[in-house]
């Protein structure tokens, strides 16, 4: 715990070095040189680079406060003698922080509402240990949902990936279901929560391990 | 008398059929997100903030979604008690306090009592605080109207203040999550002169400040969940509860009976503490069970199973909740973090959050004060109407809750910001808050000050501006501002406690010193 305090405090300081150095910059067109911004001007007012230069300048102080607080073992955190992550800590960024990862990663490409599926499918059925049945129904009726309501109902559309799934499965999909009225969009959502209820019930008799 | 009728109207508003059932369907996720282990009321408003779109396209009206949302707060506060009286496990962070009682009157076999009790408390601090605040924030607001530049600065230092004095976290931290929240808000375009700065990479996303909700969605959606994955372990042990008709009534006599002086301490204590920007619902209901158990004739009973136990932080969480919204309301302060995404949710409906509100919206702002009696009622019969409802809810396994928390946290941030940049950015704050939340960081103060920073920024500016670059015009009540000679003694008065409050820790330090060996610490926390 106390080496990954020190670390991370080290990191704060050199970010805070960073955002300083970055807020002293001036725009290469008005000639000015670098930390020119960050004090006074004429008319006796801070200018532009003022404040983020003076902020960061508080939170390097801060994080070097941090820094000698972990090295001399003032800190509570400091103290600790458990591991900054144990296994099981490793183990939920692999199995959760990296699927989730890929969750951002994959919308690019197969559209928000595939990798969606795909992430609910993976999460449910692998980690949770959920039946076939009820993982499956999951990923698809969730990302249906978000879709009817998202891009249907509120007509705020999400990533579609590349041409070939937008073309080939989102125009049609779009067309079909904005030629629908305001009862039949709420049917299909309804039906959503059909086959959810139907699908729990379903897994219930076959629970695996 | 005037007020009088203003509310009235606003609560016949607040029962129309439309927003009665908006305050409805948000009492009933606020119950789930706060009786659900890991989430608590900031999570719920934060992953539904981009909802408040679709509610204003079907409504029509501002105050419809600032019902929904104030409804989820509410709610939340109620559900929060579900889980740490079931579970032993709080149901959100406000709840805390709740487990102390709550779970060993449970486990004597009185669930029901202690869900009964909380419950009725909870309606009880709400409503009081209603009151307080119905009657304080309009002549509070006419007294903001009067601040100037250097009064709402001085304002916003004092915010900051308040989480280094009183905070209770690791001061350097707490100071760092503040500085992080700000130079996000700085990011993009200097306000005043208009020219670029901070544009990292030369990246087009970062060609504006970082948005609130992507922070905020990013550390209360999937950081969250990733602490929640590796803080509880999934090994929960829930309590038998016999709830009927009679049990209910029996129980109620009982909360008024056993529990009358914790629901007065936690509703009164509750709402100013609340008030308190920093502060919020976690602080006030701890503090109103601390002071519930010094003053109870009985203290021996806390910790084992007092019912003023559990009615003191039930009603103080509650009361809070409503104190945090009189800043939020009429300073455009918010005191609580969940209020900050609800000044937020202000801010993109296009309303400027401040003293103007209450002159220039009032068809905005008594409805929404209206919904919070509403809200209330609400809560408190769906909570003890469908407590089995509750239960068998907390069964839900997280492996089925969590996965559609990340998507919904995905989705929400597209949503309201059509940036995937954005998107990568939620995520890159969520896995950042992880790391930081193990070594303590408190996370709040980044979500405050990324909301407060640009108008901090603006204010100290435009002041220095008006005084030629002298810091004087904050601190000192004889400056001169307009060649008057008048003085200005508000803004001084407030950097001053400004000042002494970021000071505070340093006098509590001094203290320990000279006190050292002579006192045992007092736990009164048990």
């Amino acid at each position: 715990m106390r080496i990954a305090e020190i670390l991370m405090a080290i990191a704060l300081a050199a970010l805070s070095l960073a955002i300083m150095y970055k807020a002293g910059e001036r725009p290469s067109w008005s000639g000015e040189a670098r930390f020119s911004t960050i004090g006074f001007g004429e008319d006796g007012a801070p200018q532009g680079g003022f404040w983020p230069f003076w902020v960061c300048a508080i939170m390097f102080l801060c994080s070097v406060w941090v820094l000698v607080n972990g090295v001399l073992k003032l800190s509570p955190v400091a103290q600790r003698r458990e591991p900054y992550l144990d296994m099981h800590g490793i183990n939920v960024l692999l199995t959760v922080g990296v699927p989730v990862f890929l969750l951002v990663l994959l919308t690019d490409y197969i559209s928000m509402y595939f990798a969606m599926a795909l992430f609910l499918f993976y999460y449910l059925f692998l980690l949770g240990r959920h039946g076939l049945i009820l993982s499956a129904a999951m990923a698809i009726v969730m990302p249906f949902w978000m879709f009817l309501f998202f891009d249907i109902t509120m007509t705020r559309t999400l990533p579609k990936g590349i041409l070939a799934i937008e073309d080939g499965i989102y125009v049609p999909l779009g067309n079909f279901f904005r030629s629908l009225d305001g009862t039949m969009i709420s049917l299909f959502f309804l039906a959503g929560a059909l086959v959810l209820v139907g699908a729990s019930f379903l897994s219930k008799s076959a629970v695996r391990g | 008398m005037e007020i009088l009728s203003l509310l009235a109207d606003g609560i016949l508003t607040a029962l129309e059929p439309g927003n009665l059932l908006i305050c409805f369907i948000g009492v009933v996720i606020g119950l789930f997100v706060g009786a659900m282990p890991g989430l608590g009321s900031v999570n719920g408003v934060a992953i539904l903030l981009p909802t408040i779109f679709f509610i204003k396209q079907t409504t029509g009206s501002d105050a419809a979604p600032m019902i929904f949302l104030a409804a989820i707060y509410y709610g939340a506060m109620y559900g929060g008690a579900i889980s740490s009286i079931m579970l032993g496990i709080p149901g959100a962070s406000t709840a805390v306090a709740t487990t102390f009682d709550g779970r060993p009157l449970a486990l004597k076999g009185r669930a029901e009592q202690a869900l009964v009790t909380a419950a009725v408390a909870s309606f009880i601090g709400g409503t009081v605080a209603n009151i307080f605040f119905t009657g304080f924030a309009p002549p509070l607001a006419s007294v903001a109207l009067k601040f100037g530049n250097p009064e709402i600065f001085a304002l916003m230092l004092l915010a900051f203040a308040t989480f280094v004095g009183l905070g209770g976290d690791d001061i350097p931290k707490t100071i760092i999550s503040i500085m992080l929240g700000l130079v996000c808000a700085s990011i993009g375009f200097d306000v005043i002169e208009g020219e670029p700065r901070l544009q990292f990479f030369d990246l087009t996303g970062f060609s504006r400040p970082i948005n609130f909700l992507v922070l905020a969605i990013g550390v209360y959606g999937v950081g969250e969940m990733l602490w929640t994955l590796h803080s509880t372990r999934g090994d929960t042990d829930m309590s038998k509860a016999d709830v009927s008709v009679a049990k209910i009534k029996t129980a109620t006599v009982n909360t008024f009976r056993e529990g009358w002086k914790g629901i007065s301490i936690g509703s009164s204590l509750g709402f100013f503490v609340g008030i308190l920007p920093a502060a919020g619902a976690t602080p006030g209901s701890l503090m109103s069970y601390g002071v519930a158990k010094m003053t109870s004739s009985k203290p021996e009973e806390f910790g084992k199973g007092s019912v003023d136990g559990v009615a003191a932080p039930e009603a103080a969480n509650n009361s809070a909740s409503t104190g945090a919204m009189l800043p939020m309301m009429t300073l455009g302060i918010p005191g609580s973090p969940t209020t900050a995404v609800l000044l937020t949710g202000l801010v993109l409906l296009e309303l400027e959050p401040g003293p103007r509100l209450f002159q220039d919206q009032p068809d905005f702002v008594w409805p929404v004060i209206g919904s919070f009696y509403i809200s209330n009622f609400i809560a408190v019969l769906v909570n003890l109407a469908f407590i089995p409802l509750f239960l068998w809810m907390l069964r839900m396994p997280f492996t089925i809750l969590a996965p559609i928390i990340f998507i919904l946290s995905t989705a929400g941030v597209y949503a309201a910001t059509d940036s995937m940049f954005d998107v990568w950015l939620m995520f890159w704050f969520g896995l950042a808050a992880f790391m930081l939340r193990i070594l303590d960081y408190p996370l709040a103060p980044a979500a405050l000050a990324i909301v407060l920073g640009g108008i901090t920024e603006a204010k100290l500016r435009q002041s220095l501006q008006w005084s030629d670059g002298d810091f004087g015009i904050f601190y000192n009540p004889f400056f001169d501002r307009d060649g008057t000679g008048g003085m200005y003694w508000i803004a001084p008065i407030i950097t001053w406690i400004a000042i002494i409050l970021i000071l505070m820790p340093l006098f509590q330090v001094i203290k320990k010193k000279l006190l050292a060996g002579r006192q045992k610490p007092s736990h009164w926390q048990g």
